[in-house]
C-alpha cells in the first residue's frame, strides 16, 4: 500500500505551487488543496496506481501470449512426432522404399509402417509452383491497370471484389472446383493439353478423372490471386509520385514508365508478395484435398493424381491406422509449420523494406 | 524515314500491348470471381428451403433433411473462439498501439502476429489435436477427447493476429490530442485507454473483430480433428460437434445428388454471411471511421 502516497502527494504539490505566483489573482481567492471535481471524482473511486499497473500487465500479457502460442504449438508438434524421428530420422523426408513384390517404388506404407514424406513434398512444390506460375502474371497485371490506368470509378469496385476473392473460404473454392472445374478440365483442357503439349510428357493421357496436380495449381492460383494483387498494389502506390513524373518527363511511353519508374522500385516488395502468395499455396487445405486426387506417388505427368503434404494430413489423420502413422503425420504438419513462418518471415521482411518510411504508411 | 520512327512505333505498340494484358489480366481475375458467385448463388438458392434451417441431416440415401445441426454447432464454435480471440487479440492490440510504441518487443509482437496469421490452418488443427485431444489427462475437463472445446480453441488462436493487428491499426489513427485532453482531466492512464481510445476505435476494431470471426467461420481444416463432426443436433462443449465447413466439405464428396444439394445451399449461407461481413468491413474504413476526430 506504498503506492498511493506519491500519487496523492503530486497532486497536492502542484496545487499548493499555484497560489505562490504572486501576479495570479485568481490563485489567492481559491482554496490551496482544493482538487478539481473530476479529481475528486476520480480520487473516490479508489487507487488508480495499481489499476494502471495492472491494466498494462495485462495487456502486456495478451501481447505475449501470441509468442506462447507460437511457442506452443512448435513445442507440441516436436514432442508429439518424436516417434517417427527416432525410426526414420532425416531420411524421413527423402529416402524411399521399394515393394517387394512388384519392385516399383513405394512412398507410404502405412499398414507396414514404412513411411516417407517425399510424395507430399513433391505434390506441394508442384501444385504450389503451378498456383505462382497462373497467379503472378494475373496478379501483377492486375496490380498495374489497379494503380496506373484504371480509371477512378472501376478501382474502387475492382479492389473490393479481389478482397471479396479473398474471404472466400477454402472449402467453397472447394466445392466449386470438384463441381465445375475439375469436368471442365477434364472434357475441355485436359485433352487440348495432351493434344499440345504432350511430347514434353508434363501431359500424359492416363488419368481420366480431371483430377490431380493441374487442377489443384489452378485453385491455388485462384485463391492465392487476391493477396498477391493486393500487396503488390500497397508496395506500388508505396512509389513516390516523382519517380512517375520524372520518368514521364523525359519522354517515356506509359508502359516504360511503369516499367522503368514503378516496378524497377517496387521490384523487392513484388518479390515479396509473391513469396506471401507461396507461403499461402504451401499451406491451403481443403480445396487442394478435394481436387489432387490424394495418391502418394511421384509422376512427371501434370495431369495425374497426387497428394499434397496438408491434404494427406487432412485426409489420413483421423483415420491413422497406427502410432507411427499419426506421428508421421505430425511430422509431416510440423515440416509445413517450419517452412511457412520461414517463408512468412521472409515475405513480411521483404514488403516491409519497401513500404517503410513512405507517407501512406506513416500514420 | 528510318529507324528513329520505327523505333517510335514499337515503343506505342509496346505500349498498347501491355495495357490489353492488363486488362485482360484484370478480367481473368474477376471472371473466376463472378462464375463462381453466380454459380453458387444459382445452385444455392434452387435448393435452399426452410427444412435446410429447421431439420438435422436424414440417413445417407435418404432425399431432404437440412443443416440444423451445423448452423447451431458453428454458431457454439464461434462463440467460443471468439470468446478466447477477441479479448486476446484486442489486448494485443492495445499493447502494441499505447505502450509498446516503437519498442523492439512491440516489433517482435507484430512480426509474430503476422508470421501466425500465415500459420497453415491444418497445423493449427494438429497442434489443437496434440494439445487438448491427445493427452489424457483425468481431472481436467474438455481434455483427452474430440469436442467442440478442442475446436474452439484453434478457432480462437487463428482469430488473435488478426483481431490484433485491425485493433492496433484503428488505435493508430486516435489523434494524440484525444488522449492528451482524458489525461489532462486526471482520468488514470487505463482509464483513459478503454473509455477514450478504444472507444473512439470501437467501430474500426469490432469491424476487424468481424473480419476475423467471417475467416474463421470457413475454417474447416482445423477442425477435422478437433471438433470431428456430429449428425446429431449437440450443444455439449464436451462432444464433438458439427459445424458449416466441415459439413460442405462431407456432403461435396459424398456420392448422392441430394447430399449435394444440401452442401450447395450450406455454401450459400456461409458465403451470405461472409460478404455481409465483408461488406461491412469496407463500408466502415472507406468511410472513414474516425471522420470526426481527425
Amino acid at each position: 500500500m506504498i503506492a498511493p502516497v506519491p500519487e496523492i502527494r503530486i497532486s497536492q504539490t502542484q496545487f499548493q505551487r499555484e497560489p505562490k505566483t504572486p501576479d495570479d489573482p485568481r490563485a489567492a481567492k481559491t482554496a490551496p488543496a482544493e482538487p478539481s471535481p473530476i479529481r475528486q471524482y476520480l480520487l473516490s473511486r479508489g487507487n488508480s496506481a495499481i489499476a494502471d499497473r495492472g491494466f498494462k500487465i495485462l495487456m502486456v500479457l495478451c501481447a505475449l501470449s501470441i509468442f506462447a502460442i507460437v511457442g506452443l504449438i512448435a513445442w507440441q508438434l516436436v514432442a508429439s512426432s518424436q516417434m517417427t524421428w527416432q525410426k526414420f530420422g532425416i531420411g524421413f523426408f527423402y529416402k524411399t522404399f521399394t515393394n517387394s513384390v512388384t519392385n516399383e517404388p513405394l512412398y507410404w506404407d502405412p499398414v507396414n509402417e514404412q513411411f516417407s514424406a517425399l510424395p507430399f513434398i513433391y505434390g506441394t512444390l508442384v501444385s504450389s509452383f503451378l498456383a505462382l506460375l497462373i497467379a503472378v502474371p494475373l496478379g501483377v497485371g492486375l496490380a498495374i491497370f489497379l494503380t496506373e490506368m484504371s480509371p477512378r470509378v472501376l478501382r474502387g469496385p475492382l479492389a473490393f471484389l479481389t478482397e471479396l476473392l479473398a474471404a472466400i473460404p477454402s472449402v467453397i473454392y472447394g466445392l466449386w472446383a470438384v463441381f465445375v472445374l475439375v469436368p471442365l478440365l477434364r472434357q475441355y483442357v485436359n485433352p487440348l493439353l495432351i493434344g499440345l503439349l504432350g511430347w514434353t510428357g508434363f501431359f500424359t493421357n492416363d488419368n481420366p478423372t480431371g483430377l490431380g496436380f493441374l487442377a489443384g495449381g489452378v485453385i491455388l492460383a485462384i485463391m492465392i490471386l487476391p493477396i498477391i494483387s493486393s500487396l503488390t498494389r500497397e508496395v506500388m502506390s508505396a512509389v513516390p509520385h516523382s519517380q512517375r513524373e520524372a520518368v514521364l518527363a523525359l519522354g517515356a511511353t506509359r508502359w516504360e514508365m511503369i516499367s522503368m519508374g514503378v516496378l524497377r522500385n517496387a521490384r523487392i516488395g513484388i518479390v515479396g508478395a509473391i513469396i506471401l502468395g507461396l507461403g499461402r499455396a504451401l499451406g491451403e487445405t481443403m480445396a487442394v484435398t478435394m481436387v489432387i486426387g490424394n495418391t502418394p506417388e511421384i509422376h512427371r505427368s501434370l495431369l495425374s493424381n497426387g497428394s499434397s503434404m496438408a491434404a494427406v494430413i487432412a485426409n489420413e489423420f483421423t483415420e491413422a491406422v497406427n502410432d507411427v502413422h499419426r506421428t508421421a503425420l505430425i511430422e509431416i504438419g510440423l515440416a509445413l509449420f517450419i517452412v511457412t513462418i520461414i517463408v512468412n518471415g521472409l515475405a513480411q521482411i521483404l514488403v516491409w523494406a519497401v513500404t517503410r518510411g513512405t507517407p501512406s504508411q506513416v500514420r | 524515314m528510318g529507324a528513329e520512327n520505327f523505333k517510335s512505333r514499337i515503343r506505342t505498340i509496346t505500349d498498347g500491348a501491355v495495357t490489353v494484358l492488363a486488362i485482360l489480366a484484370t478480367v481473368l481475375v474477376v471472371l473466376p470471381l463472378v462464375v463462381i458467385f453466380g454459380y453458387l448463388v444459382y445452385k444455392g438458392a434452387s435448393s435452399l428451403n426452410l427444412a435446410f434451417f429447421t431439420e438435422i441431416p436424414k440417413p445417407e440415401g435418404e432425399n431432404g433433411g437440412g443443416m440444423a445441426n451445423a448452423i447451431v454447432g458453428s454458431a457454439v464454435l464461434l462463440g467460443i473462439s471468439s470468446a478466447i480471440g477477441v479479448p486476446i487479440g484486442i489486448g494485443g492490440g492495445i499493447f502494441l498501439a499505447e505502450y509498446g510504441r516503437g519498442t523492439k518487443l512491440a516489433n517482435a509482437v507484430r512480426f509474430t502476429a503476422d508470421v501466425l496469421n500465415g500459420v497453415p490452418s491444418i497445423v493449427m488443427g494438429l497442434a489443437a489435436y496434440a494439445l487438448i485431444v491427445s493427452p489424457h489427462i483425468g481431472f481436467l475437463p474438455f481434455v483427452g477427447h474430440f469436442s467442440a472445446f478442442s475446436g474452439g480453441v484453434a478457432l480462437g488462436i487463428m482469430m488473435i493476429p488478426t483481431v490484433c493487428r485491425t485493433t492496433e491499426e484503428m488505435l493508430l489513427m486516435v489523434p494524440h490530442a484525444v488522449r492528451e485532453a482524458a489525461l489532462g482531466l486526471g482520468v488514470p492512464a487505463w482509464r483513459s485507454v478503454l473509455s477514450i481510445t478504444v472507444k473512439t476505435a470501437s467501430p474500426g476494431i469490432i469491424t476487424g473483430c468481424m473480419l476475423a470471426f467471417a475467416r474463421v467461420a470457413g475454417e474447416t481444416a482445423p477442425l477435422l480433428f478437433t471438433a470431428l463432426g456430429n449428425s446429431f443436433m449437440s450443444t455439449s462443449l464436451d462432444r464433438p460437434i458439427e459445424a458449416l465447413p466441415l459439413q460442405i466439405y462431407v456432403y461435396a464428396l459424398s456420392p448422392y445428388d441430394d447430399q449435394h444439394r444440401l452442401a450447395w445451399a450450406g455454401a450459400l449461407v456461409l458465403i451470405s454471411l461472409i460478404v455481409v461481413a465483408v461488406s461491412l468491413v469496407r463500408y466502415v474504413t472507406s468511410r472513414g471511421v474516425l471522420k470526426g476526430a481527425s
